[in-house]
């Protein structure tokens, strides 16, 4: 599958959109705002009309993965390439995107969640021009990350989404941002030199044949994927080497860190209760997926043995992550960080049902990505639109709003009862599939986290019940009802919500053959 | 009946339909919220239709006819895992549909005047329907999976309907709390569901009874097990019940139609679905039927000590389901669905009963209230009333009947359900832990007793004596002639279902019975319609020992309401109460005090859990995993204070490093 826009592939206008954006931005004198506002916008709709265009020509059938023939709108270059260094040989690092069912879900629900983060970043006036060049560089980090194939590039992507990210924590935030974005920043740095030790050692020990016959180190990802290219002698030669662990560790800590699994979490309360509403969307729709994603285009299918061997690791912190996440959002009292413990316990139900190495667990664990995605969006834009109005953020500093703003009520009870896996809406199927999943591979940790439940419908109704519920303040009375540009965010992912919950089946046919390719690869190789 | 199963479908869009015109339009438009008749309408007919293509498809089925199933859609599908949105049509499920929607219908109707004054009178409809559409889902289900998404659903309108009037943070709580207890139940099912996955491969009520041989005897145990701990959120048992009582917060109507008509039947309904995997193993029926007994007789005796009427109406619906399940766990599945037919019947009509008379009552506390500030009453206390009789007549009448219908006098329809149970369960003493199924009778028929006495000294309480209200309350003298009648809306609604629990019982006409008249008989119309759906335990019983435990049952109750009707039958409650009380002493306070089981939740596990989120986790995850990482922050920074010393920018230091240096190199170059 092939398509390209005026000579250039599709994925490339997907990822570099959003620079021609900030291009543009930087164009606009500053005291413009609102025209810098409407090219971000008209920017990030048009990705996300490419996006859709992508996913609907999308063949189902063809699997990616490891597989270099079924990948599609495949763009692949030499970008660096270093003829000769002395005891290394050629050096080759390949601008190469693609996607598969892995990432596709991930590239839309990136482009979902941009258009969304712009229009609830209408009202930010501080420095307008400097918010959305960043802005829109952290949409293409974002972007590159899923349709990169070359783990040099990938990297690139992975580190280019921390400055922007760095820089709207730390000038947009609220009063503690510094210290939020510079523990944001050190913690996602410290994967990231994880993650490069690892590339760097994976780089020397994986080499392929090129049509001239020589041997080629190489950082794509499909070629470290077959095991027949790991060079004999080499630091991660072989199955079940000491190395290969270390390797798996490692890698794992630096994707776990943006999960973030228990105990790598703590940047993430803080950053999401300084960070500004739009922000917190992004952080919560799109950021923590890197992290699970990254396990499965890259962990999974290199470190095959790794994943194997630590499968129950995986599944126990999952479990950790579930009650204990869940525990912690117990005994929040800002509404904020209360959607943040919720994010840890529901990202440990994507880590339990991928750990499982089933069929149901995976597309469950995917799925939830995407689903935890949408709601925990609407949840963080719910507590903005209180923020906007009230700038307090405490849960018992509200009560009886349900009385003032009955649209916003409702609204923000869907996306809450999503939250806590009601049926009918959409996290209920992906966290019936991980839990199905993960109890053939192992009955008591599913057992155990599927208690989170119970915890999440405290938590939730609790909320709901101090904020909603009861006599309304007197200063609250006369708070406004949603205005139409907040119902335009969160029409689409309530109808997103609801869709899904009653007719997933579009998105799990997308993923459906290449996660079975995936789990059937990593059970062979692995065992 | 494939030709006829395209027609389920429309059942269950109507009321979704009606939910959805009623939610979207009230929600968008203000001026659509005053037009009741409208909403009322909508509403009322979203059900009512759905109740006439019930009755033609009841009409147009045997009991031979095979179950037959429609699919919409694939639901929900990844790798061998793939469920169908899809409807079943079988005797058991058009049965419990008829009830839903008839008595759904009724109480539909009947809330057209009840909540007409309410402000939030469109939203009460929307949830109405839902609460209509998910319990038709959960009763239609062609698998577990979307008998699940009823079974939540219905839990979520639950929820929303108790809380309905929101603003008090009592009512809210209660709302919580039924949906929190119920979601402890769920839990169990979820791991059912995985469990039966795995042993079956499907969801499907089909497959799961095909391939019931599938099941070892330990793994149908725990599968059953699991699904009855569902099943006892939902339908109030020990341990899970207490909720209930608290859910009478809600408006009067939803407590008649959710919490004793239809949603707290469903655990009922799905154990007698599956029943052929309950019947391979005797431990979980027995465990079924004791749990059963036991939330019988304890729910009868809190019953017997309240003075909120609805509250002995709630104890009175965990009572009468602890009944079913008594009969499940005895292996009597038709008698069980039979109960749940007749209770839906009188059950319904004594709650929109109380309603009437809390409706008069709240009218008085309103008009007091205009003209003195200070009166203050709560209108479901039976302390404040009494006498009523003469000013709420067709209230009184059909109470009184739905009444003797509770207590089991014949024929009216309480008396068949239950004497089947009480039947069935000494039956089940011929079989595998025969003897304990003896007591379990003997403890059914103690809880008949009560039954008869806590539902007249209810009765009499209400209606009987001399109006209470001028006495106990100043301001309130000529309050009696406040009282009114309810609207005939209402009241047409309470005489249709007085008659129904009159003549309910007909369909379950024991054939010994007749067969003792006639030689042999066939008449038990609902057991011959339920005969392909579930499986019964044998009757083993001689008609003589039939007819003994018949004359056994009616004696008790009248016994029951003969003793109610001496001690309360013209005077006044407190002082009998505190007769009763003196009497049993420490027993009575026990009972009092709800055997101090929401105590027990409170302060065992719902409050340490709190804390200890609270107080250790909390605490825990910032002092010691954000300490340990702030920890070595600061230690990299130590480390970076003291190699600040050598940054100090003074030429001469640096110089003075580099001589050094070099020196060093040097002699290790030369010397070395």
């Amino acid at each position: 599958m092939e398509f390209n826009i005026l000579g250039i592939g599709v994925l490339t206008w997907l990822v570099f959109l959003p620079v021609l954006g900030m291009l543009l931005v930087l164009l606009i004198p500053g005291n413009n705002k609102n025209a810098i506002r409407w090219t971000a916008l008209g920017i990030t709709a048009l990705q996300l009309v490419l996006a859709v265009i992508v996913t609907c020509l999308f063949d189902r059938s063809a699997a990616g993965v490891n597989d270099p023939q079924s990948f599609q709108f495949i763009e692949q270059f030499r970008w660096i390439a270093v003829e000769s260094v002395p005891w290394i040989g050629k050096i080759e690092i390949l601008y190469f995107l693609g996607i598969d069912g892995l990432s596709i879900l991930m590239v839309l629900l990136t482009a979902i969640i941009s258009v969304i983060g712009v229009i609830s970043s209408w009202n930010i006036e501080k420095m307008v021009k400097g918010y959305f060049v960043l802005y829109l560089l952290l949409v293409t980090g974002m972007m590159g990350v899923f349709v990169a194939l070359d783990f040099f590039l990938f990297f690139i992507f992975w580190e280019v989404m921390l400055l922007p990210m760095y820089f709207l924590i730390g000038i947009w935030g609220g009063p503690r941002r510094e210290y939020a974005a510079i523990k944001f920043f050190i913690y996602t740095f410290f994967g990231g030199v994880l993650m490069l030790l690892v590339m760097l050692g994976l780089y020397f020990s994986v080499a392929y044949t090129n049509e001239a016959g020589e041997m080629v180190h190489t950082f794509n990802l499909l070629h470290m994927m077959n095991s027949a290219n790991f060079v004999e002698g080499s630091i991660f030669y072989g199955l079940d080497t000491t190395w290969r662990y270390i390797a798996w560790v490692a890698l794992f800590v630096s994707f776990a860190i943006k999960v973030p699994l228990f105990p790598f979490h703590t940047w993430l309360p803080d950053a999401h209760v300084e960070a500004p509403t739009p922000i917190s969307v992004i952080l919560a729709g799109v950021l923590l997926k890197l992290g699970t994603y990254g396990m499965l285009r890259i962990l999974y299918p290199i470190l095959p043995d790794g994943t194997v061997y630590f499968m129950y690791l995986m599944a126990f912190l999952g479990m950790i992550s579930i009650i204990y996440g869940a525990l912690c959002a117990m005994a929040q009292d800002d509404f904020k960080k209360l959607i943040a413990y919720s994010s840890i316990s529901h990202m440990g139900i994507v880590m339990l049902g991928m750990a499982s190495l089933t069929n149901q667990g995976t597309v469950g664990a995917v799925l939830q990505m995407f689903n935890h995605g949408t709601i925990t969006a609407m949840l963080f834009l719910t507590v903005g639109v209180l923020y906007d109005r009230t700038h307090k953020r405490g849960l018992y500093d509200f009560g009886g709003i349900a009385n003032q703003m009955p649209k916003y009520t409702g609204i923000a009870m869907v996306a809450l009862f999503a939250s806590l896996g009601l049926p009918g809406l959409s996290g209920f199927v992906s966290e019936f599939f991980s839990f199905l999943g993960a109890f053939d591979a192992f009955r008591w940790i599913t057992i155990i986290s599927v208690i989170g439940i119970v915890l999440t419908a405290a938590y939730v109704l609790w909320t709901i019940q101090r904020v909603f519920l009861g006599e309304g303040k007197e200063e609250h009375n006369s708070l406004a009802d949603l205005t139409g540009r907040e119902l335009v965010m969160f029409v689409p992912l309530l109808l997103i919500v609801i869709f899904l919950g009653v007719y997933p089946g579009p998105a799990i046919e997308l993923m459906n053959t290449s996660i079975s390719t995936l789990v059937e690869f990593v059970g062979l190789a692995g065992k | 009946m494939d030709a006829y199963v395209h027609l389920v479908p429309w059942i269950i869009a109507l009321p979704l339909v009606g939910f959805l015109l009623n939610g979207l339009f009230g929600l968008a438009f203000e001026s659509y919220r005053d037009r009741k008749n409208l909403i009322g309408a909508i509403a009322t007919s979203a059900v009512f239709f759905p109740f006439l293509i019930a009755l033609y498809l009841f009409f147009a089925m045997s009991g031979d006819s095979e179950a037959a199933s429609v699919s919409l859609f694939t639901w929900m599908q990844a790798g061998d895992f793939s469920v169908d949105i899809a409807y079943r049509l079988d005797q058991l499920s058009i049965l419990m549909t008829l009830v839903v929607t008839g008595v759904g219908a009724l109480i539909h109707l009947y809330s057209v005047g009840y909540m007409a004054d309410d402000e939030g009178f469109w939203k009460f409809f929307a949830f109405m329907n839902l609460f209509i559409f998910a319990m038709l889902n959960l009763v239609l289900a062609d698998n577990m999976l979307l008998l699940f998404l009823g079974w939540e659903g219905v839990g979520l309108c639950s929820y929303l309907l108790i809380g309905f009037w929101y603003t008090d943070m009592a009512k809210s709580d209660a709302a919580k709390k039924a949906f929190l207890y119920n979601r402890v139940g769920d839990f169990a099912f979820l791991i059912a569901m995985f469990l039966v996955f795995q042993i079956t491969g499907s969801l499907r009520f089909q497959d799961i009874l095909d391939s019931a041989y599938l099941f070892s005897t330990d793994q149908a145990f725990l599968v059953g097990a699991l699904i009855f701990i569902g099943a006892t959120g939902k339908s109030a048992q020990i341990p899970l019940f207490v909720w209930l009582p608290d859910a009478m917060a809600g408006p009067t109507s939803v407590s008649a139609l959710i919490h004793a008509a239809t949603m707290v039947t469903s655990g009922i309904y799905v154990i007698s679905r599956l029943s052929p995997l309950y019947m391979m193993s005797p431990e979980l029926m027995l465990i079924v039927a004791v749990i059963g007994a036991l939330t019988a007789l304890v729910a009868a005796t809190i019953a017997l000590t309240r003075y909120d009427i609805k509250a002995v109406l709630a104890y009175s619906t965990v009572s009468q389901l602890g009944f079913m399940f008594l009969a499940l766990g005895s292996g009597a599945f038709v008698a069980a669905m039979f109960h749940v037919v007749t209770h839906a019947f009188f059950k319904a009509c004594l709650f929109l009963g109380s309603g009437s008379v809390i409706h008069a009552m709240h009218h008085v506390e309103h008009k007091l209230h205009k003209t003195n500030p200070d009166v203050h009453f709560d209108p479901q206390d039976m302390r404040f009333m009494g006498g009523l009789r003469a000013y709420l007549p067709s209230t009184y009448k059909t109470f009184l009947i739905a009444t003797i219908a509770i207590a089991g006098i014949p024929p009216l329809a309480g008396f068949f359900s239950k004497d089947e149970i009480l039947v069935m369960t000494f039956n089940a003493g011929a079989g595998v832990y025969g003897s304990i199924y003896y007591v379990l009778w003997a403890m059914a028929m103690l809880t008949a007793f009560m039954t008869a006495f806590y539902m007249f000294r209810l009765t009499f309480g209400i209606f009987h004596g001399s109006f209470r209200l001028p006495k106990l309350i100043e301001g309130a003298k000529d309050s009696a002639k406040l009282l009114h009648e309810s609207p005939w809306t209402m009241t047409s609604v309470l005489w249709g279902l007085a008659v129904l629990s009159v003549i309910g019982g007909f369909i379950g006409i024991p054939n010994f019975v007749v067969a003792t008249f006639t030689g042999t008989a066939d008449v038990n119309l609902l057991s011959n319609w339920l005969d392909k759906v579930t499986l019964d335990a044998d009757l083993i019983l001689s008609k003589q020992v039939e007819w003994m435990l018949l004359s056994g049952s009616v004696l008790v109750a009248s016994l029951g309401i003969f003793v109610a009707y001496k001690k309360y039958g013209n005077q006044e409650p407190v002082a009998e109460d505190e007769a009763v009380a003196a009497r049993f002493g420490p027993l009575y306070s026990l009972w009092n005090k709800k055997y101090l089981f929401d105590e027990m939740y409170e302060g065992g596990i719902v409050r340490p859990v709190v804390r200890f989120s609270d107080r250790v986790l909390a605490v825990f995850d910032i002092r010691a995993i954000d300490g340990f990482v702030n920890f070595i922050a600061s230690f990299v920074r130590f480390f970076g204070h003291l190699a600040r010393y050598l940054q100090t920018g003074m030429i001469q230091t640096y110089a003075y490093g580099m001589v050094i240096g070099v020196v060093l190199i040097l002699y290790l170059l030369i010397i070395r």
